[in-house]
């Protein structure tokens, strides 16, 4: 089944087109990593799926829900976890979990039994009771990780989840992102080369608001006849790539 | 269900920072204590503990607007915002789970204020619950100032505006540190057309019982209140948009 089917998804910023008839079908249980140089369009195309701000045309349905018509239902499907940490300072881990869970309707009781299974599932008990804000860079990032699929969302938008951190940490949340495969959709964007390649089923690239090329880290590297998936992107998402 | 989460997160990260707990609460109790012991030892009519209580109260609000506007401000600069945008909450939600927390705060405020006055000389009255409900426009007014400095500035801005200017202008033109009839001229006018004055002067005038003495202020207070209230969730919904 398509969870994500863009149909000429458009954003322009003036005169500047940001995003420029993207068409992309990603499906159910897929990870897919979004791939392009700062300004590329990556960032416009995660805010326009999941609803931050609305195309200037063309449209995105997210399991059979149109990001134009039914904003509010698509915010029930969906789940983001931001470049930055996004957690509350000064709740702790727990109330973190709980506050999330309820925003997406759960009531206090069902919230909590979602927030203890969320806690061991992510490793986080042990740290419960500590405020957000005392948490490690790589602690946090799990966090926030974890809120944003604690709604047990159809689509997750990870946008550049390892970012500054440390390369265990890094690791530690490959094997969590990679766990996800096949039950959650999720979207990622990174400037990692080796973490896409990593962890993607398939991968598209965009350079100056236009996908230039999908398909799996090996395809793609065979399209341009590279040995290394990061000559790969430059040769693809560099100026004038048009595989 | 999410308005009720979304503010019950808000009162516990407006409680759980400790210069808000010692702002909000310690320097009125502070100031109630100050001004009374001068009070004690050179007896001033303005000093007096059933004139200087409401006028305390009034001002220990200009904390509460600079704490819900600093929150709000800070919030929106945060990525948990963006997160916020993504979840099903709705802007009333938004809106409604700032202030929700923030209403029974400013009550509790100026009961502690009443209940630090009482050891000082105040009369256990019935009166008093009266001008806790008169106070009740200015809880809003207050709010609304925090919720509108928030929306529209950034953090350091907020704190410059609400922390110096708001909290000095409701000190200033309160009526509760001098007689503002005593400048007089402009400042008295300004005083006069500014709600701060007007909402002590009703608090006044419920304490001592004068009931027909609290309306003529009071309408002032609920007039800027509601004005206020009106233009911040215009502010925080535009920015709201903006933000995302």
């Amino acid at each position: 089944m398509t969870a994500i089917e863009t149909k000429a998804l458009t954003k322009s910023y003036g005169r500047r087109l940001a995003v420029d008839h993207l068409d992309l079908s990603i499906e159910e249980g897929e990870l897919f990593s979004l791939l392009g140089v700062n300004g590329a369009g990556k960032s416009t195309t995660i805010k326009m799926l999941s609803c931050l701000t609305a195309p200037t045309s063309g449209d995105a349905l997210i399991h059979g829900r149109s990001i134009v018509k039914e904003p509010q239902k698509v915010k029930e499907l969906i789940g983001v976890s931001p470049q930055e940490t996004a957690v509350a300072p000064n709740l702790t881990v727990r109330e973190n979990l709980e506050l999330i869970a309820r925003l997406y309707g759960h009531d206090k009781k069902s919230a909590r039994r979602e927030t203890e299974e969320f806690l061991e599932s992510f490793d986080l008990t042990g740290i419960a009771r500590d405020k957000a804000r005392t948490l490690s860079g790589g602690w946090q990032r799990r966090l926030s990780i974890a809120l944003a699929l604690i709604s047990r969302p159809k689509v997750l938008f990870l946008d550049e989840p390892t970012l500054g951190l440390d390369v265990l940490a890094r690791r530690e949340l490959w094997q969590t992102i990679g766990q996800l495969k096949g039950r959650v959709t999720v979207i990622l964007t990174t400037h990692y080369m080796e973490e896409a390649q990593a962890l993607s089923d398939r991968i598209g690239i965009l350079a100056q608001g236009r996908l230039r090329a999908v398909g799996t880290a090996a395809a793609l590297m065979e399209k341009t006849s590279t040995s290394s998936f990061e000559d790969c992107f430059i040769a693809l998402a560099g100026e004038g790539g048009t595989h | 269900m999410r308005l009720l989460a979304f503010a019950s997160r808000n009162g516990k990260e407006i409680l759980r920072d400790k210069l808000t707990l010692f702002f909000g609460i310690g320097f009125p109790v502070v100031l109630l204590l100050l001004l009374s012991a001068i009070q004690a030892n050179v007896p001033v009519t303005l000093f007096a503990v059933e004139n200087l209580t409401p006028g305390i109260a009034v001002f220990g609000l200009s904390f509460l607007a600079l704490f819900s506007g600093l929150l709000i401000a800070k919030d929106r600069t945060t990525a948990l915002m963006q997160r916020l945008f993504t979840s099903p909450l709705r802007p009333s939600e938004f809106i409604f789970g700032y202030i929700l927390p923030l209403l029974p705060m400013a009550v509790a405020q100026s009961i502690l204020c009443f209940l630090v006055a009482l050891p000082l000389g105040l009369s256990l009255s019935p009166r008093i619950l009266l001008v806790l409900a008169v106070l009740l426009p200015a809880d809003v007014l207050f709010i609304a100032l925090g919720l509108l400095c928030g929306s529209v500035f950034n953090d350091k801005q907020v704190g410059g505006i609400c922390g110096a200017l708001l909290t000095n202008l409701s000190a200033w033109l309160s009526g509760t540190w001098f007689d503002v009839s005593l400048v007089g001229g402009v400042f008295e006018t300004i005083a006069d057309l500014l709600p701060f004055c007007h909402a002590v002067e009703a608090g006044r005038a419920a304490l001592c019982g004068n009931f027909s003495g609290i309306f003529p202020h009071l309408w002032w207070v609920i007039g800027y209140a509601a004005a206020l209230s009106l233009i911040a969730i215009w502010a925080f919904t535009k920015k709201l948009k903006s933000d995302a």
